[in-house]
Parts: C-alpha cells; sequence; structure tokens
C-alpha cells in the first residue's frame, strides 16, 4: 500500500512538472518599436531582442560559462590562423514555414553579410582587413568559410549571425529560432509564436520552446513597465532602474541584482591638439598626474552607494571583473585619496591658494564637465564629483546638454572640457574595442582620428590592439589585452567611474530563468523558460 | 472675501521674508551633500529630509524659492513690458502698424521656441556658473514668451481706441502721449497684469521642463523648477509625500497672488 501511495504521489509531481513547463505566454516590454525585422541590419536593442528570440545561429555562447555552445552547427574547427572556418551542421532542420535548412543558407547568409553594400554592423565585426570573403559549400551538411586576414574571436561572433534562407518565399522572416514573428500591430505590441519546425529538445525528449508564445508590449516608460510588472501583465523586465528596484523589493515583487554588468560610465577630458580651449587647460588635461590627481579625488564608493543606491561597484578599467577571462585581476581600484591626489598636482606646480587650487601660472583650476541631459544617474554623478573636487579646490561646473548637441561637440567642434557618458558594451571580446583603443579610431574620445600617435604609451596600445587582432593565440591575446589594460589603468585617459549592476525583474511563475549579467538578461535561455500555471 | 485677501497676503509677505531669510533658515547649504543620510525621511536635522545626493530639500526649497520666485516675476515684468509695447502700438495706431506688428507676433508665435532655446544653449559657453546659466534660462523665456500676450494687449487697446470715451478725449484735442498715459494705460493696466500673473507659473513650468532638456538651473543651483523635476520619479512620490511640497508652494504663491489681482480688478 505504502509502495502504491509512493508511486502514485511520483506519478503526480511528474504530471504536474509537465504541466508547468508547458505552453503559455510570456509577457515583456520593449522600450522601441523594433527598426528592422533583417537580423543582418540590427543595430537598436529592440531589433535584437527579436533577433535573439527568432533567430537560428551556428553556435551560441552560453551567458553563464561564456563559452560557446554548437546550435545548427554540431561542429566547429578554425584553421589557417584565424582566416578559415570549417561548419558542420545538423541534418533535417526547416525554418519556421517549413523551408529546409541547408549549407547553402548559411552561404547566402554570410556574403549577403559581407556585402558593403549592405552597410552591416553586425558583418564589420568580421571584417579585419580588405578582400572578399568566400564560402565553400562542401555538401548539405558542411560548410567551409574563408576570410581575407585573421578574425579574432572568430567563432562566437558567430552567435549573432542569424542564418537567413535563400529559399523561403518568407525571406528574414522565415525563423530558425525557437520563436517566429506571427502578429504585429505598429507602436503597440509583438507576438511571437512557437516555431513548430524548432530543432531543440529537452532531456526527456520534449520538443522546445516550452512558452506557446511571447507577447511584447512596446512601452516606453520604465515606471509604467515596473506598474504592468507589479499588476501581474508582464513577467520579466530585462533593465530595471535602481529607484525602481528599490521600490519594486519594497513591495516584495520578485526582482534581482545579477551582479555587475560589463557597462560602464566614464568620465575623460579633451586632449584635441585643436580644441579650441586656452592653452593652459590643454596642458592640464595632457598631464598625467592631472587625470590621475581628479581620478583619487572621486569617491566612486560613494557613487555606486548613493547614486546607484549600491547597485554598481567601483571601475577599474576598460573590463568589467564580470567579464572573467579578458580581466587584467591585477588591476585594483584606483583609491580615493584627495592627499595624494593633491601631491601628484603638486609635482605639476599646482598650489593651493585659500580654497582654490591654481596651476604655476597662477590660473585657477575650474573645468565644465558635460553629461546628456535627462539622465538622471550622469547629473548626479557628475554633481557628486563637482563636490568631491571642491575638496581639492577644483571648481566645476555641471553642463547638461541634448545628446545631438553634445554629440556635435565631442565629434566636431571638440569644444568641450570634460564629458561624462557611458558605454555599453556587448561584446566581451577585446576586439570590439579596437574603434575606442586605436588612436585613429573614431571612437577613441579623449583625440579621436590621430594621424599618428600623440603619445608615446598611445602607440603602444595601438601596437598591442593590432597584435592582439592578429593573433589566433588566445592566451597571447590576453597577455596583450592585460597590457593595455595595464596602461591605460595608469594613464586614464577614460577615468572609469562605475560599473552597473544588471538589475533583473523576474516573476516568481517564469521557471527555469537564469538570470545573467549579460544581454539579454532574463531571457537568453528562452527556449526553456516555462510558466507556472 | 476680506479674510481670504488677508491671508493671500499674509503668505506673500512669508514667503518674502523667507526668501529674504533664506540664508538663516536653512540649516546647511543648498549644495551640502550629507552622503551618509541620502533620501532620508523628514527629522529635526532635516525638516523636509534629504534628496537623492543628501542634501537638505528644505534648504534646497528655500533657495530654489529665492531663485524662481525672484527671477520668473522679473522676465515676467520684460515679457509683459514687451506685449504692452508691441500690442499697444498694434492696438494704437492701426493700419499698417499693426498689421506689422501682427506678423512679428504671429513670427514669433510660430517659432519653435523650444528648438531655439536648446539650439541657444548648444551654442553658449560651457563654463558658465549655475547663477548665470539661471539667468540666460529665464532672460530667454522673457524674450520669447510675449507674443500670446500681446494679441490680447492688442485687442484690448483696439477696444479701447473705439470707444467713446477715447473719441470725446481726441475730440477734447487729447492725443499721443497724454491719450495712452491717460486713458490706455490706466484701461489696459488689468489685461497687463492678468497677462504678468499669468506668466509667472508659465515660466516656472518652463524653466522646469527645460531643466530635463538642458537649458535649466544648472546644478547645484536649486530652483522651484528643478525641485519640481523630482516629481517625474512617480514611483517614489507615494512613499515620499513631502516631495510635492515644492509644487504646494508654488501653487499657493501663485494663488495668493491671484486672490490680490482679483481684488485689483475688481477695484478697477
Amino acid at each position: 500500500m505504502k509502495r502504491h501511495y509512493l508511486v502514485s504521489t511520483i506519478v503526480l509531481l511528474g504530471a504536474i512538472s509537465t504541466f508547468a513547463q508547458s505552453g503559455g505566454e510570456l509577457r515583456f516590454c520593449l522600450r522601441a518599436e523594433p527598426k528592422t525585422f533583417n537580423p543582418l541590419l540590427v543595430e537598436d536593442e529592440a531589433s535584437e531582442t527579436i533577433r535573439y528570440l527568432t533567430g537560428g545561429v551556428l553556435v551560441r555562447v552560453n551567458r553563464l560559462t561564456l563559452k560557446a555552445e554548437p546550435e545548427l552547427a554540431t561542429s566547429w574547427k578554425v584553421s589557417e590562423g584565424g582566416k578559415r572556418i570549417r561548419f558542420k551542421l545538423r541534418e533535417g532542420l526547416k525554418y519556421s514555414d517549413g523551408t529546409p535548412f541547408a549549407a547553402e543558407d548559411v552561404a547566402y547568409t554570410m556574403q549577403q553579410l559581407m556585402d558593403p553594400a549592405l552597410h552591416s554592423s553586425t558583418g564589420d565585426a568580421f571584417r579585419s582587413a580588405e578582400g572578399k570573403l568566400t564560402t565553400n559549400v562542401v555538401s548539405a551538411k558542411e560548410i567551409e568559410i574563408d576570410f581575407p586576414a585573421p578574425v579574432a574571436n572568430l567563432v562566437n561572433l558567430f552567435d549573432t549571425v542569424a542564418i537567413l534562407s535563400a529559399k523561403s518565399p518568407q525571406k528574414e522572416m522565415a525563423a530558425l529560432g525557437p520563436f517566429y514573428v506571427a502578429e504585429r500591430k505598429a507602436g503597440s505590441y509583438l507576438l511571437l509564436k512557437r516555431n513548430p519546425y524548432y530543432w531543440k529538445k529537452d532531456a526527456a525528449g520534449k520538443q522546445l520552446p516550452y512558452l506557446d508564445s511571447i507577447r511584447l508590449d512596446i512601452e516606453q516608460n520604465p515606471e509604467i513597465e515596473a506598474m504592468r510588472y507589479k499588476r501581474g501583465e508582464v513577467q520579466l523586465i530585462n533593465t530595471v532602474s535602481p529607484a525602481i528596484f528599490e521600490k519594486l523589493s519594497a513591495d516584495n515583487a520578485s526582482v534581482r541584482d545579477a551582479g555587475a554588468s560589463t557597462d560602464t560610465e566614464q568620465l575623460w577630458f579633451n586632449q584635441v591638439p585643436g580644441a579650441p580651449l586656452p592653452v593652459y587647460k590643454k596642458s592640464w588635461f595632457a598631464s598625467t598626474n592631472f587625470r590621475r590627481a581628479i581620478s583619487e579625488a572621486i569617491n566612486r564608493n560613494d557613487l555606486a552607494r548613493i547614486v546607484y543606491r549600491g547597485h554598481a561597484v567601483p571601475a577599474i578599467g576598460i573590463i568589467s571583473p564580470s567579464n572573467k577571462f579578458w580581466f587584467n585581476s591585477d588591476l585594483k581600484p584606483h583609491a580615493y585619496d584627495t592627499a595624494d591626489a593633491l601631491r601628484r598636482l603638486q609635482q605639476d606646480g599646482f598650489h593651493l591658494q585659500g580654497e582654490t587650487l591654481k596651476d604655476k601660472a597662477g590660473n585657477a583650476v575650474e573645468f565644465s564637465i558635460a553629461t546628456n541631459a535627462g539622465n538622471r544617474a550622469r547629473e548626479s554623478m557628475a554633481t557628486m564629483i563637482q563636490q568631491d573636487l571642491k575638496k581639492i579646490g577644483i571648481k566645476v561646473n555641471v553642463v547638461t546638454l541634448d545628446f545631438n548637441s553634445l554629440l556635435e561637440r565631442m565629434t566636431q567642434s571638440y569644444n568641450y572640457e570634460a564629458c561624462l557618458l557611458g558605454f555599453q558594451n556587448v561584446e566581451l571580446d577585446p576586439n570590439s574595442q579596437m574603434a575606442v583603443w586605436l588612436s585613429s579610431a573614431d571612437n577613441h574620445q579623449w583625440n579621436p582620428n590621430q594621424k599618428s600617435p600623440a603619445t608615446p604609451w598611445e602607440a603602444e596600445i595601438d601596437k598591442l590592439m593590432r597584435a592582439q587582432a592578429a593573433s589566433g593565440d588566445e592566451h597571447k591575446r590576453k597577455q596583450y589585452w592585460d597590457r593595455v589594460q595595464q596602461i591605460a589603468w595608469e594613464q586614464e585617459p577614460f577615468i572609469y567611474l562605475i560599473n552597473k549592476d544588471a538589475l533583473v525583474a523576474i516573476a516568481p511563475a517564469v521557471k527555469n530563468a537564469e538570470p545573467s549579467v549579460f544581454r539579454p538578461q532574463t531571457f537568453w535561455n528562452v527556449e526553456t523558460l516555462a510558466l507556472a500555471h | 472675501m476680506k479674510t481670504i485677501r488677508l491671508i493671500a497676503i499674509t503668505v506673500l509677505a512669508v514667503t518674502a521674508l523667507t526668501i529674504l531669510g533664506a540664508h538663516y533658515l536653512a540649516p546647511a547649504g543648498y549644495e551640502q551633500q550629507f552622503r551618509e543620510t541620502p533620501q532620508a525621511a523628514p527629522s529635526m536635522h532635516h525638516l523636509l529630509g534629504t534628496d537623492e545626493l543628501g542634501r537638505d530639500r528644505w534648504a534646497r526649497l528655500l533657495y530654489g524659492m529665492r531663485v524662481s520666485l525672484t527671477l520668473a516675476p522679473l522676465a515676467a515684468l520684460f515679457t509683459t513690458a514687451l506685449a504692452g509695447l508691441v500690442g499697444g502700438i498694434a492696438g494704437y495706431f492701426g493700419g499698417w502698424t499693426e498689421r506689422c506688428c501682427k506678423l512679428l507676433i504671429d513670427l514669433f508665435l510660430s517659432v519653435p521656441w523650444l528648438f531655439l532655446l536648446i539650439t541657444v544653449r548648444a551654442v553658449l559657453p560651457l563654463n558658465v556658473s549655475p547663477e548665470a546659466s539661471v539667468t540666460v534660462t529665464f532672460a530667454l523665456l522673457g524674450l520669447l514668451g510675449w507674443a500670446a500676450s500681446a494679441r490680447v494687449i492688442c485687442a484690448g487697446a483696439k477696444d479701447l481706441m473705439k470707444s467713446e470715451f477715447v473719441w470725446m478725449a481726441r475730440a477734447s484735442g487729447f492725443s499721443g502721449l497724454k491719450l495712452i498715459r491717460l486713458h490706455l494705460m490706466p484701461n489696459l493696466r488689468g489685461a497687463l497684469l492678468a497677462q504678468f500673473w499669468i506668466s509667472i507659473p508659465v515660466f516656472i513650468i518652463a524653466e522646469a521642463n527645460l531643466g530635463a532638456l538642458g537649458l535649466g538651473v544648472a546644478e547645484p543651483l536649486p530652483s522651484l523648477g528643478s525641485l519640481l523635476r523630482e516629481l517625474q520619479d512617480s514611483v517614489m512620490v507615494r512613499p515620499e509625500p513631502w516631495r510635492l511640497l515644492p509644487l504646494a508652494v508654488l501653487i499657493v504663491v501663485i494663488s495668493s497672488f491671484q486672490v490680490l489681482l482679483n481684488k485689483q480688478e475688481i477695484r478697477n
């Protein structure tokens, strides 16, 4: 009788578990309308979400382990020093409209992606040198792709390449991923339905995804999104602000702090030689001692504790500690030390006169920090830095400008002194930082588009960045990249302030969620997400 | 009615004294950050608690009132004077002068002033003190805000010019400045005052909106507008209702002015 009871209980539990992991509609919000459904042209976050949920990729980077895992490709081999990759593909797969998947589709996608006329930023990541890409369809389930020059981090880059169908009449709307776009009302919502031909199965052999559909409501206002979450109308929020996080937490709503993200907030001084600034100010900004002193006079712990309500950590450098492999663990946060800051300034001839810091020519040290209007966190950080620097006799004027005006000053007229902005580091590989750290790059913000490196340390960074991009050996690349981080830490062209935490909200009804600090934080394992009924 | 008027006078007197005595009434500087107690609830140390950077809200309200209730009326005075000048000239002279003035008014009404203000801010030097920044903001508001009022004044002046007492005055040999001083100005005073009082809250709210676009009062200087911006964080308003006080102050002060204005108008 006892045994019979046990068996009945197990069967019942099994039934409940299966029931809990089947069907249902997951709802969450997009902050804007997706700008494109073509996965090769994705640039905005909303389009990226659609690509992630609908696109089939050859390999997928696991957002917890950061390892590339097989998806449409069962295996791959990189050869020719990173110039060639050979994929072995899964057989018998179909797009959401029933069109069969074959190696020709991969060749078609790669040719489209690398077509210069398409201007694909996804394709730009593969473009390490001039020249054409060639594809060789070895068989229906095998393909070889040759690049004109070695491509660093080649395998992981395929995480963002959704494979299009060369034959489907639905073109880019034919999906190989777990869902396809079934319905769309502009400005209101998108409805994604389960792809009936999705290939993946769970350990018990049940076809994934568990969910029947995903409804994505367009909602720009994060506070309304939070209210809808509290009412149970949406079940996920991918990015929660610290204020809303605290409020939801106080209301016993389910929120999680996944830890420090890869996003950075930084301050930098204008070091463009031709900038319309007084010569004495240019010499302050070009001085390593000056930049280091400013860095030491900023209380990063306070920034994290007050502006981000404890949901941020003082930044160490370019790479967040959460990017475990590429982070240089020898580096430590810059200490908050006003005495040492003054000592450094004295080395450059600065001196305190009363409560005002003056340079050796007697000019009072005063500069403005520009940031984008409407970003409360940045405005607050700038105001706190204003008070911190007052302690060492520096007067700071905080200026908020609309983003276009700020961009014009940063990239065209160079008419600014210091700027406070942030970077969203979606890619984890150092190769994605080439556009920032090469002295000739557009995004080398403190002094962009240099014909030749202005300083010896920038010349060294150029050399190291090129070396890491050309190397196929990951450990060598790590060595080069560690040195770049070290130089950036010593020279501080960017004064890194904090790394924000990845704050997410996941309703208790959502099962199997494993939030990550990497995008897309809450639904990176969407095929295994389920709703408890 | 008398009691309400008395209350209004008291409110305005207290406001004026508070503004003048902000330095003595504030427990700390408006910019001082008590970093160990950010977002504190009201207490003996901080009567209205502290803001998200730990700054004393009471001190910021006092200084914010000083900034806004000094500069907004000045800007309103400027805008009313411009409106009176252009509207008065148009109404007094009529004919092609009126058409030219109305063209100017229409031009100013059709200018996308928000973008104009953003452009002006974009070309201003960055290294300006918060005091200079707020003065520029209100000066621009005053310079651009007169057109709608000028239409009202123009219509009023035209009506007056057709009235019997003005005809009689003209027939008696009154003309030019004498007619304006003795007949037009006293009769337009009500309309001008109304435009003046209406402009004050409009400018305070406009400054708050401009703050969100980067043309408001620069940190750390407070203004009623910048304090009202805190209400954008609507999730925090319910648990911290004292955040509504700047709004309440604005409503009470403007209402008090309007109570006095109505009395003045009735008398006129």
